[in-house]
C-alpha cells in the first residue's frame, strides 16, 4: 500500500472514530444554543468557536460528519445495487432487455433531478423529525443516483456475455442463473466496487448542495451541507479561518475516498 | 530706518488683511460650490425597472425612479411623516371624504418646457382611474363603483370627486406623479427634480437635473444640487457592497444586519441605523376550518390561550439580539412604533416568560410528562413551522423559536420550503401548521392593510376568505376597519385602528416577533444625507443632496 493510501486510510479512520465518539468529545450536543456567545472565535470551551446562533461548531462538525459518513455509503450501496440489477442484468440478457433497461436509464438521466428532489422534499409531510428528513434525503439520492453506474455495468456485462470464458462455460452446459452467479457476477465485482466508491463523495457533495438549498437535513440536526452554508457570506479567508473546518474535512474525506478508489480502479 | 521699517510694517499689515479676506471669500465661495454642486450620485437598483410610467409602478426599482423624477401634488415628509405641499400650495378635503380640492402653484413647467396646469392633474387622474391601464397606484383610490369626476375651476384650481369616501385620501396623492396632458414626450416629461436622460437595459439608468424644476433652497439657490444620479442595475448584494467599499457607489439604501456589522467594523462613519422600520416578522397558526390537519391540532390553534402561551414562550429580545445582531426591536403589535401617528402607544412587546406560558397552557388542560407537553387527550404537542428556504434570518429565528418552545415541552419541526411551495400551502391547500414570514409595510395608513385584517380578504392569512366572520373578535376587527376606512375624521380613525391593534395583540392571530431596523450606508462624500426609516431611506431628500469629489 502506498503512503498516500495509508494516509487516506488513517484520515478516514480518524474522522470516523472522532464522529463516532461525538457524544464523549462534545457532550453538550449539536443543538444547544449559547446565546450569549454567538459567532465566538475558538476557545477552550468551543474549539471551533460557535455559529451565528451560538451552537458549538466542533460538536456540529462531529455530528454532521457522523450523519454524512453514515448515510452517504448507505445511499451509495443502494444505488450500486440498483445499478447492478438494472445494468448488469440488462447487459447479460442483451437484446430487447438491454434496450428497455437503457431506455429507462436514459429517461432517468434526462430528468432534472435537482428539481425532482426539491419537489419530492416539498411533497413530504411537514411533521417529520430531522432524523426521518435526513434518511429520506439520502434515500432519494440513492434511488436517483444509480443511472450512470447502470450504463457502465450494462456495457461490462454485455462484454462479459460475449467473452470466451462465458462461451466456454455455456458450451460446457452452464445456463441461466448458475452461469450468471458463477461467471458473470464475480467478474462484475471490481466495477461494482469502483462504482460504490465513486458514489460516496458524489452523494456527500449532493447532500451538501441540497443543504445549501435549505432542502437537506432539517434543523437543528447538522450535516456537512448545513455547515458549509456558513461560508456563503464569508468575504475573506483570513477573517474567520476556523469556519473552513467543515470544508477542509469534506476535502480530506473526498480525497481519501478518491485515493482508495484509485486502488479499486486498478484492481478493476 | 526705524520709520521706514514702521512704514513697511504698516504696508504689510493691510496686505495680510487683504489676503486673509480674500482667503475667507474664496473659502466661502468654495463652500457654496460644494453645497451647490453638484456632482453625480451613484447607487444601485437591485432589479431592472419594469416601467417608466409612474402610474404603472409596482416594483421597487420603478418606484425609485418615480420618486426621483415625479412631481406630486403633496408629499409625505419621510422624516416628520407629515404631509407637505408640493405642486399644490393648499388642499381641502370634504367632510364626507369623497372630494379633494387642490390649489396649484402657478408658472411651473415640465422638464420639456410644457406648462403645468390643472388640466394636467385632471389628465393624470383620468389616466390613474382608467381601468384599461390597471394602475396599481390607482387601486388605492377605488373605493366604490362609479366614475371619478374632476372639475377644473381655473388653471390653478381643481376638485376631484370620488364615488365613495376614500380614507386618507390626501396622503394617497404622495404616490401620484403628475403627467403632462400635452407634452409629446408623454411620461418622460416630468415635474420632479430629475429626469431620465439615458437608460441601458440591464446596466444603468441615468437621471439628469430637471432644468425646469421649480424649487429653490432657503438661500434662493435652484434645486436640486446634484447634476445627475447614476443608477446601476445590480442584483448581487455582495457586488454592491464591494463597489461601495471601493468608493464606486455613494450609498446603499437598505442593508441587512450582517452586511451592516461588517461595514461598521471597518468604517463606522458610513453606516446608519435609523431605528425600527415598518417591517415586521411574524408567526401564525393555521386556523382554516377545512385545512387537512388533525382535529386536535385545529383545537390548539383555535385557542387564543394556546397562541398567547406560544407568544409568551418566545424570547423576542434574543431574536433581535442574536439573529439581527441588535438591529431589530421586539414587536409590540401590527404597527411598528416607527409609524408615529398610527402606532398604539399603549401596546408593549410581550414579556418572555416560559413559566407563565406553561401555566397558561396548564389552565387549558395541557400537562407536562417527562419533558413533553401533552394536551388533555394525551396528544403530544408537536407542530411544524415552515418558512422560505434561503432566508437565513427567518431560518435562524425558527431555530431559536424551536429551542424556546422546547423549554415548555413543545417539539417544533422546522421546515424550509421554496417560496412557491410555501405560498401554495398558505393560500391554496392550507396544508401547514404554522408559518413564519414577514410583512413589508410601505404605507403608513392602516388602509394599506385592509386586505390583511378584513376576515373576507384573501390575505387574512390565518383564516382567509371567510363568508362571515367566524369569531366575534374578527367581526369586531371588520367593524373597526370599515369604520376607520369610511371616516374622514382622523381622530375617529385613530381610535378605531387603536382598537384593532388591541384586539390583534390580545387574540394573537399573528404572533408579532420583531420589527427590523432601517439600515443603510452613505459615503462621507455625500452631503445633506439624513437616513430615515421610511422608504427611500437615504435619498428621500435627493434634491438637497450634494456629492463632493472623493
Amino acid at each position: 500500500m502506498s503512503l498516500g493510501r495509508k494516509l487516506a486510510c488513517a484520515a478516514l479512520v480518524l474522522v470516523m472514530s472522532a464522529s463516532a465518539a461525538a457524544n464523549w468529545l462534545a457532550p453538550a450536543g449539536y443543538s444547544k444554543q449559547y446565546r450569549e456567545a454567538t459567532n465566538a472565535p475558538p476557545s477552550h470551551t468551543h474549539w471551533l468557536g460557535t455559529d451565528e446562533i451560538g451552537r458549538d461548531r466542533f460538536a456540529r462538525v462531529l455530528y454532521g460528519t457522523r450523519i454524512s459518513l453514515l448515510l452517504a455509503p448507505a445511499a451509495a450501496l443502494l444505488s450500486t445495487l440498483m445499478a447492478a440489477f438494472f445494468g448488469g442484468l440488462a447487459g447479460y440478457l442483451g437484446g430487447a432487455w438491454a434496450r428497455t433497461a437503457m431506455a429507462v436509464t436514459d429517461l432517468f438521466l434526462s430528468l432534472p433531478w435537482l428539481f425532482l428532489l426539491i419537489a419530492a422534499r416539498a411533497l413530504m409531510p411537514l411533521n417529520v423529525s430531522p432524523l426521518i428528513s435526513v434518511l429520506v434525503t439520502f434515500l432519494l439520492l440513492g434511488l436517483l443516483g444509480w443511472t450512470t453506474a447502470a450504463r457502465v455495468l450494462c456495457t461490462t456485462a454485455a462484454s462479459l456475455r460475449t467473452s470466451d470464458f462465458v462461451r466456454q462455460a455455456r458450451a460446457a452446459g452452464l445456463t441461466g442463473q448458475r452461469l450468471f452467479w458463477m461467471h458473470v457476477v464475480p467478474n462484475l465485482k471490481p466495477v461494482l466496487y469502483a462504482q460504490f466508491w465513486i458514489s460516496i463523495p458524489v452523494f456527500i457533495l449532493s447532500e451538501a448542495n441540497l443543504g445549501i438549498l435549505g432542502l437537506g437535513v432539517a434543523e437543528p440536526m447538522p450535516s456537512w451541507g448545513s455547515l458549509l452554508k456558513e461560508l456563503e457570506g464569508l468575504v475573506s479567508v483570513g477573517e474567520e479561518p476556523w469556519k473552513f473546518a467543515p470544508l477542509i474535512l469534506l476535502a480530506v474525506v473526498v480525497t481519501s475516498f478518491q485515493l482508495l478508489l484509485s486502488k479499486q480502479e486498478e484492481a478493476a | 530706518m526705524k520709520r521706514k521699517e514702521r512704514q513697511s510694517e504698516m504696508m504689510v499689515a493691510p496686505c495680510w488683511k487683504a489676503i486673509a479676506a480674500a482667503i475667507i471669500c474664496l473659502g466661502s465661495l468654495l463652500g457654496c460650490a460644494t453645497a451647490q454642486a453638484s456632482g453625480e450620485l451613484k447607487f444601485c437598483l437591485r432589479t431592472e425597472p419594469k416601467t417608466f410610467n409612474p402610474l404603472k409602478v409596482e416594483d421597487e426599482a420603478s418606484g425609485t425612479i418615480r420618486y426621483l423624477t415625479g412631481g406630486v401634488l403633496v408629499r409625505v415628509n419621510r422624516q416628520s411623516q407629515e404631509l407637505e405641499p408640493e405642486l399644490a400650495q393648499t388642499w381641502k378635503l370634504s367632510k364626507d371624504g369623497r372630494q379633494i380640492s387642490f390649489h396649484l402653484r402657478s408658472g411651473l413647467s415640465f422638464s420639456d418646457g410644457t406648462t403645468f396646469s390643472a388640466e394636467d392633474v385632471a389628465y393624470t387622474v383620468q389616466q390613474l382611474m382608467d381601468p384599461a391601464l390597471h394602475s396599481p397606484t390607482g387601486d388605492a383610490f377605488r373605493s366604490g363603483t362609479g366614475n371619478v369626476e374632476t372639475k377644473i375651476l381655473s388653471p390653478t384650481q381643481i376638485s376631484i370627486r370620488f364615488p365613495a369616501p376614500v380614507a386618507g385620501l390626501d396622503r394617497l396623492f404622495d404616490q401620484v406623479a403628475i403627467l403632462s396632458g400635452h407634452s409629446p414626450k408623454k411620461e418622460m416629461a416630468v415635474l420632479g427634480p430629475f429626469m431620465v436622460a439615458d437608460y441601458k437595459a440591464g446596466s444603468t439608468v441615468l437621471l439628469k437635473r430637471n432644468p425646469n424644476y421649480w424649487k429653490s433652497d432657503e438661500q434662493g439657490r435652484k434645486l436640486p444640487y446634484l447634476d445627475s444620479i447614476r443608477l446601476d442595475i445590480q442584483p448581487n448584494r455582495d457586488v454592491e457592497m464591494l463597489r461601495f467599499k471601493r468608493g464606486e457607489l455613494d450609498l446603499i439604501n437598505s442593508l441587512d444586519s450582517e452586511y451592516f456589522d461588517k461595514l461598521a467594523t471597518t468604517s463606522p462613519q458610513l453606516v446608519h441605523d435609523a431605528g425600527a422600520s415598518l417591517d415586521s416578522e411574524q408567526l401564525w397558526f393555521n386556523e382554516v376550518a377545512k385545512s387537512p390537519i388533525p382535529k386536535y391540532k385545529k383545537a390548539w390553534f383555535h385557542s387564543a390561550n394556546f397562541r398567547r402561551a406560544i407568544s409568551e414562550a418566545i424570547n423576542r429580545e434574543d431574536l433581535s439580539r442574536v439573529v439581527f445582531h441588535g438591529h431589530a426591536q421586539p414587536a409590540a403589535g401590527p404597527f411598528s412604533p416607527a409609524n408615529k401617528f398610527w402606532f398604539n402607544a399603549k401596546l408593549k412587546p410581550q414579556t418572555y416568560s416560559p413559566d407563565g406560558a406553561l401555566k397558561a397552557l396548564q389552565s387549558d388542560g395541557f400537562r407536562m410528562e417527562n419533558g413533553t407537553l401533552k394536551d388533555k387527550d394525551g396528544n403530544e404537542v408537536v407542530f411544524s413551522i415552515i418558512t422560505n428556504a434561503g432566508n437565513k434570518y427567518r431560518e435562524r429565528m425558527a431555530v431559536l423559536i424551536q429551542e424556546d418552545l422546547q423549554k415548555i415541552g413543545i417539539h417544533v419541526n422546522v421546515v424550509t420550503l421554496d417560496f412557491p411551495s410555501l405560498i401554495e400551502r398558505m393560500t391554496q391547500s392550507f396544508d401547514y401548521e404554522a408559518i413564519l414570514l414577514g410583512l413589508t409595510n410601505v404605507d403608513l395608513d392602516p388602509n394599506g392593510e385592509m386586505n390583511v385584517w378584513l376576515s373576507s380578504s384573501e390575505n387574512h392569512q390565518w383564516n382567509p376568505q371567510q363568508k362571515t366572520p367566524e369569531t366575534s373578535w374578527e367581526a369586531e376587527i371588520d367593524r373597526q376597519m370599515r369604520a376607520q376606512a369610511s371616516s374622514s375624521d382622523l381622530k375617529k380613525r385613530k381610535e378605531a385602528f387603536d382598537r384593532v391593534q388591541e384586539i390583534v395583540v390580545d387574540q394573537e392571530p399573528f404572533i408579532f416577533l420583531i420589527n427590523k431596523n432601517a439600515l443603510s450606508a452613505v459615503s462621507t462624500s455625500v452631503h445633506g444625507a439624513a437616513p430615515v426609516i421610511l422608504s427611500p431611506q437615504t435619498f428621500w431628500n435627493a434634491e438637497r443632496l450634494a456629492v463632493s469629489a472623493k
